[in-house]
């Protein structure tokens, strides 16, 4: 199958859908091509469309365009995975859709509750018949409510956009382990993972194309960012990488159908974060000379380090200064 | 070492007033704080701030407060907060405590946090060092001070600016039902290897959610009820070393990492009340290095 290769606008299917949609949905396009200028998306496998965000922290510098976003087409329907870091960036998103078909918006899913993946729900509300239903964890709503006024007062402050908290989009759909989702001789499995990077992690995984949307459970290029349970990732890392996975689009950072190669450097990174972490407990370093000390193994590329890496060492120490000591499970340190 | 004891501790009356004080305060002043916060964006101006003015004509009235000189004082924190929930902050005297000159108290201020009387910490000639480690959480970009008082009555402050916000309402734990079971567990132990009579560092862990009151439960549409540590008190050898009045503003798991001087062997010993009126203890025996 046809399968590599990030881009493919030339692919017959592909271009099929390009020509229904000229012919078929003009008008639709021309008005929401007036007042927005579609998102920049690449079609990775049939019907599966990704944005790739920009390798940055969610701020006004890039628009809060900084998370990967995606929608997979049905015979029947649409679906959004992930809307994006501002209402601007969700408005983008649907003039890309409704360049790429006429087909309506069924569900609108959200990977995990934090703000370059979700702000953007707004723009999906009310404008198409029937209305999408959103969709995300279980535990999705919860992490929703306690950060939203502060996502809210980032927005203010930062990028000078006031949005009423009426505006935050909660999910009509609550996914608590799996959930099937038909788009039209198209299934969509959603799945909900134990705390990780967050503890609300849901990845959508489209079975005709085998195209994983890994949510931020995988990083790539972009520094991994610990907002759950450290050993809890470490360990979804491991049942992920069983899955028969073609193509998989990360949560921030390139497509790729290196799989499971592509989870590597970051299975590298964290398992080198619980490490150092425990040594540093073991040493009976404070958190902030923790902070300070554990640094990242020379050789690597990671982008935004300097945001993301003493804020992980924060979240791992104090996971782990819990952790009663098991002489048998503590690793050595390595003598030169 | 560790477990919850039923009868009342408290020989002596805990300083409530200081703690109720601080949170009709934050009530008084909620309104004034979501303004103040929302505009704060630099380091500007830590005088200027309203919550501060209220917080300072409360606590200190008109008395003078001079700014900290090193040995005295200083106020330790990152200046972009790394995790909100999570901000270590250390307050460092280099001065050790004697009977004619100690450090009594030091109150420990987060302006924007919607109970910004955080922590008043009270010490004695025993404590070695008026200098505590704790983490914090920080709701909005803020001034934070620590405020000293000495023995002589005189009121000395540093300041610091700490870019971090959502720290008080974040979700309090991962798994709230582990957090429930693990509740009150505490660890308590010796930081660096025994010097003989000098100040030695200790460490205070305290499993405990220390929920806020400020989280919405999605699933009941009710705030989780704020449920906190209110008083922790260290003693030694039944002498007291420091005791701390402390709201939701301190981080989940309190964590205090203090200093307390030695005479011989004795006990070290840990006692906290938290909200609803739970206590619990524990002890550690200090043995007086050969």
């Amino acid at each position: 199958m046809a399968g590599t290769g990030s881009a493919m606008p030339t692919q017959g299917w592909a271009r099929g859908l390009w020509l229904a949609m000229l012919l078929c949905a003009a008008n639709t396009v021309a008005q929401s091509a007036d007042a927005v200028k579609p998102l920049a998306v690449a079609d990775v496998k049939p019907g599966v469309f990704v944005h790739t965000g920009a390798l940055e922290d969610w701020g006004p510098a890039n628009g809060g365009d900084v998370g990967n976003l995606g929608f997979v087409v049905g015979s029947r329907c649409v679906a959004v995975i992930d809307t994006g870091g501002t209402p601007a960036v969700g408005q983008a998103l649907k003039a890309a859709i409704e360049r790429a078909t006429p087909l309506p918006v069924c569900y609108v899913i959200n990977t995990h509750a934090h703000p370059d993946h979700v702000l953007g729900n707004v723009a999906f509300v009310d404008t198409h018949k029937p209305a999408p239903r959103f969709v995300a964890s279980a535990r999705f709503a919860q992490a929703l409510t306690a950060r939203e006024p502060y996502w809210l007062n980032s927005l203010k402050r930062d990028f000078g956009i006031e949005l009423p908290r009426a505006s935050v989009v909660y999910p009509g759909i609550s996914v608590d382990k799996s959930l099937d989702l038909d788009l039209g001789d198209r299934v969509l499995t959603l799945q909900g993972w134990p705390t990780a990077h967050t503890d609300n992690d849901l990845t959508v995984y489209d079975r005709r194309t085998r195209t994983l949307f890994a949510s931020d459970l995988l990083f790539v290029r972009h520094l991994p960012a610990l907002d759950g349970n450290l050993r809890g990732w470490i360990a979804v890392m491991a049942d992920l990488r069983r899955l028969p996975v073609d193509t998989v689009v990360p949560g921030h950072g390139p497509v790729s159908n290196d799989w499971p190669g592509v989870m590597d450097a970051q299975a590298k990174y964290l398992g080198a974060l619980l490490g150092d972490t425990r040594d540093a407990l073991r040493k009976h370093l404070t958190i902030q000379q923790a902070v300070d000390s554990i640094g990242i193994a020379p050789g690597t590329s990671w982008l935004l380090t300097d945001r993301f890496h003493k804020r992980n060492v924060t979240a791992a120490y104090a996971e782990l200064e819990w952790e009663d000591p098991d002489p048998a499970e503590a690793p050595k340190a390595a003598k030169p | 070492m560790t477990h919850p004891t039923k009868p009342a501790f408290a020989k002596r009356p805990l300083t409530r007033r200081a703690l109720a004080g601080g949170v009709l305060l934050s009530i008084a002043l909620a309104g004034i704080g979501q303004d103040a916060a929302a505009q704060i964006k630099t380091a500007d101006n830590p005088e200027a701030n309203p919550v501060w003015k209220k917080v300072r004509a409360s606590l200190f009235q008109s008395r003078p407060i001079a700014p900290a000189s090193e040995e005295v004082l200083s106020l330790v924190v990152p200046v972009r907060a790394e995790d909100a929930a999570i901000v270590p902050i250390a307050i460092r005297s280099r001065m050790t405590q004697t009977p004619q000159r100690y450090i009594d108290k030091v109150w420990l201020i987060i302006d924007n946090n919607p109970s910004p009387i955080s922590a008043v910490f009270h010490f004695s000639p025993l404590s070695g060092r008026a200098d505590i480690e704790t983490r914090v959480r920080v709701d909005e970009y803020t001034h934070i001070r620590a405020i000293a008082e000495t023995n002589d009555g005189k009121l000395q402050m540093a300041t610091a600016f700490v870019k971090a916000s959502g720290g008080c309402s974040a979700p309090p734990a991962k798994d709230a039902e582990a957090a429930l079971k693990t509740l009150g567990r505490m660890k308590l132990s010796l930081q660096g290897p025994a010097d003989g009579d000098k100040p030695q560092l200790a460490q205070l862990m305290i499993s405990h959610p220390n929920n806020s009151g400020l989280a919405l439960d999605q699933v009941t549409r009710l705030y989780t009820p704020a449920h906190f540590v209110r008083q922790v008190n260290i003693t030694y050898a039944g002498q007291p070393v420091m005791s701390a009045d402390v709201d939701f503003s301190i981080s989940e798991n309190p964590n205090f990492r203090f200093y307390f001087t030695p005479r011989g062997d004795g006990e070290l010993k840990a006692e906290v009340v938290d909200s609803r009126d739970l206590q619990f203890e524990s002890t550690l025996k200090y043995r007086r290095p050969e």
